[in-house]
Formats: structure tokens, C-alpha cells, sequence
């Protein structure tokens, strides 16, 4: 099956460990363990350590989840609470 | 009692500015832009927004040594660094030594899904490197209301930007931020809520088909500003303001003479000419020789070695040069040397202040002697009278103050106007000739007489004159004016 080859590569940004940022990523796990357990991975990228990847990925709310792969690139902002977006934004399931 | 204990003065609570280093603004806010502080610029699509940020930004890190950090949400880099190319800045050059960032702020609203809550944490991280990296003193954001469109959470984005403005302040640079004109609203979005400090529109509307780009300060807290809506014009060298009315009658007097170029007219001027920095007006009808006596004011201030700015309204510099050599006045001679620069538009290109302002910028760049305008009726009538009248008064201040000569042509027959007309231009000039052909017999006679001389004991006589090959001759005072009629 094709499908099981096709992978999600993640990236979060966050400023700082911040509760807003902990959460973030705290409910974007467990959505993409339930959704995509063994097919993702999430890289996280703190720009309080490294500023000047702000500016490559075009970042300006926080946190910021970017779906690199597969395309197209989405961004989902906001701490993921709201997770039927989520799922639209990771393209799992179709935008209503 | 301890001495650092003591009472804060006045000045320690003075309002500092921030200089834009841009023609004409800095008189108008007293100083510049409030230091450390916003300054709201708005103003409808192709108003010169774009234009102002970037050259205070430009002129922050060439003229004052102070970088600046360029955050822009609708062109990116490459075409603002082409765009600005073409008026003689050259950001590429300024990027390269770190005295510029220019940061392009993507927003695509389709790509973006919002799940929650979020801030714009991630535009102060950027902000703030793209600051510490070159110790920017200055920031631009054109314009933030960009956020509006590609971001859907409205509260948010207002308690962001209001947090945006206080981080900007502890951040300690000056910044501007444009913002489109709204129907009700200075902006679209109402960010004028948010910058109190100080707050700029750029205006710019058509009237009668000639157009008029207008710049006014809405509010600058602390501090005295001019309250006019100033003209301003965008030209290869960016953008000026003229600000019209921080001239006022205190400029020093010279009672040093200079040649009218005509030997009889300097006759009548108490046989020594017009006053240096006077305003001189000849008046007559089409056909009287006003450009003729116009040309040997230009051509006696290039013999002794001064320029001459010529502005004709009506005649193409070819044409003009090409009749007065008719009457032997050798003018390409003097343009060759650069002693004389003869600029021709028609009066119809722009509206009036557009002229005049022109006009102050060529006289700024060329600095001349003597300036002429040949004619002013035409640019009197492309304005409102009042307007014409206050534009010229205000250039007549600021020549009279550089002690520049202005000789004025008008095409008009003393007497045909209405007589508040005629109060009106008779006050903007000291000496005032009037050039008149009187018909005798079968022919017609050339006259020339002093109306008024500010000043001077001039003569009172009607005098002939004759335009010959060698240039104007007027007749000596010999013949009674009687006899001449």
C-alpha cells in the first residue's frame, strides 16, 4: 500500500519554554500519535536560541507547525487545541 | 543635601527627534520625528508612503550614521532595491555595510490553518535580531496592516500590535509604520488607535486634471508642528516637502546694486539699477520686449561672473537662445560656461505649487545669482489666485533671504486686470515696470516706464526704447515725455 510509505515531516516552532509553547507541543503529539503513530516526525526549533530561522520559514506567530512534507506546505498556528483544524492543517482529513 | 538629588529640569524632560535628513520635514516638525517613539504614516495606494519610510531610513544610515531595519509585508527586497534604484538609492550598498536590513514578510493566507491560540512572538523574535544585528536606530513596517488580511484572529492581532508598539519603545529606535487610508478611519484597520505620538497623512488629488501630492501632520504629541498641508513632490532625488510657511520677513537687506543690463533703463534706477535680492516685475502685452529685457538681466549677471537660473514658460531654450542672438545677445555663450541654466516647461505640465517647488529645488541645486521667471501670468492662472499669490510670495521670501535677484515677466497690460489683482502682484514685487507699445500715427512706439521702486528715486518719465540688433537702446531723458506721446 502506498499509503503507508507517505510521511509526515514536522517542524515546531516555539519562543522560549513558555506553558503556551509546552502545550503546543503536548497536543500535537498526542494528535499525531493517534493519527500518524510511526509515520511523522517533529523537529522542534526554539527561536529564542536561533533567531535567524524566523526568517527562512517565513514565522510569525507562535508556536508555529510547519508540515514540510508531504506537500503542499501548510502552517498551522496556534497551541493545537482545536484539533479538528489540526487534522485539516496535516491534511489527514479534507477541509470542510 | 546630596547634589544628584536634585530637581529634574524642564529640558531633561525635552522631547527628542529624530531627524529625517528629507527636504523640508524636518522644519516643519521642528526637528524631525519624535526619537523612540512611532510615527503613524498613512495615506491612499501610491501616495509616497513606501517612499518616505525607506528614504528616512536611507537617509538615517547615510546622513546621521543611524541603521535601519526595513520590515516589509508587500514587495520583497530585490523589488524594492530596483525600485528605489531609479531615485538614486542604492539599498544593495547600504545592505552590504549593515547599515540596512530589509526584511519580506510572506503572509499566504491559504497555507495557513489557525488551531488555537497563538501571538506574534515570532515577528518581535525577527524584529529583534534583524535590530541587535546591526544596532538598528530606526524601523519601518510597511505596512503591518498586511497582518489583517492574512491572519483571521482579529483580538489578537490588536493586543499584539499594541504589545508591538511598547516593545518598540524599550527597544529604543524610531519607527514608522504605514498604514492604508480608511473610509472612516485615518486607517484601514485603525492602527492610529495604538501610535499617539505622532501621526502623518500623505495626500495626493487631482484637481482639474494637475496633480498634488500633500503632506500634514494630524498630531505630534509634545511638540509644535506646522499645522498647513504642506505640497510635496517626488523627483529623481526622493521625496520634499516645501514648507511654505516657516519664511518669514526677517531676512537682512543689502543695499548693494545690480545692472538692470540695459544702460538707459540702469539710468532710471537713479543710474545705478535694481537693488540685489529685490523682486523686479516688468508687465506689458504680448510683443513689448520683456523677454528682450529679460535676456540683458541674464546676460549682465553671467558678464560678471554670476549664474543665472532662467525658467521660460512659454519659449523652448533653443528659441529663446536663437532670438535674443537676433538682438545680439549672446546667451549659449554664458550656457557653455555654465553661468546660465535655462529651464523651459509649460505651465500646464504641473499645478502651480509643483512649479514653484521645482522651481526651489533647481535653485537649491544650481544655486544662482539672479533668477528669472518668464512668464508668471501663465502661472497664475494655473492656481487659484490666492494659492499663486501665496506660493510666489513664499519663493520670493526664501530668494530675498539668499539674496538672490528675481526679475518676473507678466504678460498682462497694467490697468486691464481688476484692481485686486492688480494689489496683489504690485505687493510681491519692489520695482514694478511697465512695458507698453503705443500707437502713433502709423507705427507703433515702445515705452517703457517705472511704475514703483521700492526705496529709490527713480525716474518718473515715459520713455522710448527701440529693440535693435545690438539689444534694447532707450532713449535719453532729453525728449520730453510729452513729446515721446
Amino acid at each position: 500500500m502506498t499509503k503507508q510509505k507517505k510521511r509526515w515531516i514536522l517542524k515546531l516552532y516555539i519562543a522560549g519554554q513558555t506553558t503556551k509553547s509546552i502545550t503546543a507541543f503536548a497536543n500535537i503529539k498526542k494528535i499525531c500519535e493517534e493519527h500518524l503513530k510511526g509515520k511523522y516526525s517533529i523537529r522542534i526549533i526554539d527561536l529564542l536560541k536561533n533567531p535567524k530561522l524566523a526568517k527562512g520559514d517565513q514565522i510569525l506567530a507562535i508556536p508555529t507547525l510547519i508540515k514540510q512534507l508531504p506537500l503542499p506546505l501548510k502552517k498551522i498556528i496556534g497551541d493545537f487545541s482545536n484539533t479538528q483544524k489540526v487534522l485539516v492543517g496535516l491534511d489527514i482529513v479534507a477541509k470542510k | 543635601m546630596n547634589k544628584s538629588a536634585r530637581k529634574p529640569k524642564v529640558a531633561d524632560f525635552k522631547l527628542l527627534k529624530c531627524p529625517t535628513g528629507i527636504q523640508g520635514v524636518d522644519e516643519i516638525t521642528f526637528g524631525g520625528l519624535p526619537r523612540e517613539r512611532t510615527t503613524l504614516v498613512c495615506g491612499n495606494a501610491g501616495c509616497g508612503k513606501t517612499l518616505f519610510a525607506m528614504e528616512f531610513l536611507v537617509r538615517g544610515a547615510n546622513e546621521f550614521n543611524e541603521p535601519g531595519v526595513y520590515m516589509s509585508f508587500e514587495e520583497n527586497a530585490e523589488e524594492l532595491t530596483k525600485n528605489f534604484y531609479s531615485l538614486g538609492f542604492e539599498l544593495n550598498y547600504l545592505i552590504n555595510h549593515k547599515k540596512l536590513i530589509i526584511d519580506y514578510v510572506f503572509i499566504e493566507r491559504s497555507e495557513i490553518e489557525e488551531a488555537g491560540e497563538y501571538d506574534l512572538e515570532g515577528l518581535f523574535v525577527r524584529l529583534g535580531h534583524a535590530i541587535d544585528s546591526i544596532g538598528a536606530k530606526r524601523v519601518v513596517l510597511d505596512t503591518i496592516e498586511a497582518l489583517f488580511s492574512g491572519l483571521k484572529n482579529e483580538n489578537v492581532l490588536r493586543a499584539e500590535l499594541r504589545r508591538l508598539f511598547r516593545w518598540l519603545k524599550t527597544k529604543g529606535v524610531t519607527a514608522i509604520i504605514t498604514g492604508e487610508r480608511g473610509d472612516k478611519s485615518l486607517s484601514r484597520y485603525g492602527l492610529e488607535e495604538y501610535v499617539a505620538d505622532c501621526v502623518i497623512i500623505l495626500d495626493h488629488r487631482v484637481n482639474e486634471q494637475i496633480s498634488t501630492r500633500r503632506f500634514k501632520i494630524i498630531k505630534y504629541r509634545g511638540s509644535r508642528h506646522g499645522s498647513n498641508e504642506y505640497p510635496f513632490l517626488i523627483d529623481k532625488k526622493g521625496l520634499s516637502v516645501l514648507p511654505v510657511t516657516s519664511l518669514g520677513l526677517d531676512y537682512p537687506i543689502s543695499s548693494d546694486r545690480v545692472s538692470s543690463g540695459v544702460k538707459g533703463l540702469d539710468e532710471m534706477f537713479e543710474k545705478k539699477g535694481y537693488y540685489r535680492g529685490s523682486a523686479i516685475l516688468f508687465s506689458g502685452g504680448s510683443g513689448t520686449g520683456k523677454t528682450s529685457f529679460t535676456s540683458h538681466f541674464a546676460d549682465s549677471a553671467c558678464r560678471r561672473g554670476e549664474k543665472c537660473l532662467f525658467f521660460a514658460f512659454e519659449e523652448s531654450e533653443n528659441q529663446i537662445i536663437r532670438d535674443m542672438n537676433n538682438i545680439g545677445i549672446n546667451l549659449k555663450k554664458w550656457k557653455n560656461k555654465d553661468l546660465l541654466h535655462i529651464s523651459a516647461s509649460r505651465p500646464a505640465i504641473f499645478g502651480l505649487e509643483m512649479h514653484l517647488m521645482n522651481a526651489h529645488n533647481m535653485i537649491n541645486e544650481f544655486k544662482p545669482n539672479v533668477v528669472v521667471f518668464d512668464p508668471i501670468s501663465n502661472l497664475i492662472n494655473s492656481g487659484t489666485l490666492i494659492e499663486a499669490q501665496a506660493m510666489l510670495t513664499r519663493l520670493i521670501d526664501y530668494l530675498k533671504a539668499a539674496q538672490i535677484t528675481l526679475l518676473m515677466t507678466d504678460m498682462f497690460t497694467i490697468g486691464d486686470r481688476a484692481e485686486q489683482t492688480e494689489m496683489n502682484i504690485s505687493s510681491l514685487c519692489d520695482s514694478w515696470i511697465k512695458l507698453q507699445n503705443i500707437e502713433r500715427g502709423n507705427e507703433y512706439i515702445r515705452t517703457i516706464s517705472i511704475l514703483k521702486s521700492r526705496g529709490m528715486n527713480h525716474s518718473n518719465q515715459i520713455r522710448e526704447f527701440l529693440i535693435t540688433y545690438k539689444g534694447v537702446q532707450i532713449n535719453n531723458s532729453s525728449k520730453s515725455p510729452r513729446e515721446v506721446l
